[in-house]
């Protein structure tokens, strides 16, 4: 297809790569011409994903966290994976607030963030396997493109 | 971290880039701080925070909590329209008052 572009990162889930992680997908998402305010809101939303990873994931040990990136016209899709300890109830896990490790000073609002920021959100997780995390961002819906107008 | 420490009061400028990755450090100083200085109110100052996320607010709330313990207060400035939508979701804004720019 014409209007598509694609990458794949794999990288170590270390602490310090959250901001490469976040700075990597928004200059591959530049070719859509977003926001500053979209670019944001994608950042916050891999911030989000990578860190679970890290944390709860793999639990600070270091190993391969993945990032698949894939823009279809004005669509950008997301998938981060890592084959850590999963997750036993996705529902509580994703309700604003929760968290498992309240003592490491955690919000709870990673999964709320991913779902305000995001056009989309799912979650597919078993224990012992690991987590995906899928979402996706449309980029310019509230612009309007000059072709479009009435000259 | 960048900080100020005047009597009771702690001001903690916070960096351009609040992740998991900065919170930590935060987390241990801000603490330590505390600790040494009887600490009761804490300012956290957003000025040159260009991007936030749950890590963030968790450090903050945690430092809240913290504070709330040993009868002090703690509030923001110079947060912009993004963090103010991050605390307001998380619920902080119902525990800390956030100061509007004097224009
Ligand atoms: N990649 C992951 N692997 C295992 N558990 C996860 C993962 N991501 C999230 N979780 C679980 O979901 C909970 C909620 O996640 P989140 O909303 O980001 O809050 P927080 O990270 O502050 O705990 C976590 O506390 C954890 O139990
Ligand atoms: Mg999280």
């Amino acid at each position: 297809m014409e209007n598509t572009n694609e990458m794949e990162l794999i990288f170590d889930s270390r602490s310090s790569n959250e901001s490469f992680a976040r700075v990597t997908v928004a200059a591959f998402m530049t070719s859509l011409n977003p926001t500053v305010e979209e670019v944001s809101d994608v950042k916050t939303a891999v911030s989000e994903a990578v860190t679970n990873a890290v944390i709860h994931g793999y639990e600070n040990e270091v190993h391969n966290i993945y990032i698949r990136c894939r823009t279809e016209e004005r669509t950008l899709y997301i998938e981060i994976e890592d084959k850590g300890r999963g997750i036993e109830d996705i529902e509580a896990a994703m309700e604003p607030l929760f968290t498992t490790k309240p003592e490491l000073d955690r919000s709870g609002m990673g999964f709320s963030f991913m779902e305000a920021f995001m056009d989309g959100l799912e979650v597919i997780s078993e224990p012992g396997k690991g987590t995906v995390i899928k979402m996706k961002k449309i980029i310019g819906k509230g612009r309007k493109l000059w072709t479009a107008q009435p000259l | 971290m960048k900080y100020q420490v005047q009597e009771n009061c702690l001001t903690i400028f916070l960096p351009t880039e609040l992740d998991h990755h900065n919170a930590e450090e935060i987390r241990k100083e801000a603490d330590h701080l505390i600790e040494r200085n009887h600490i009761r109110y804490i300012i956290f100052d957003f000025e040159e925070t260009a991007f936030c996320d749950s890590s963030g607010i968790g450090v903050i709330m945690g430092r809240y909590k913290r504070i709330y313990m040993l009868g002090g207060e703690v509030c923001a400035v110079h947060t912009n329209e993004r963090m103010k939508k991050m605390l307001t979701m998380s619920g902080v804004t119902k525990i800390m008052h956030i100061y509007e720019e004097e224009n």
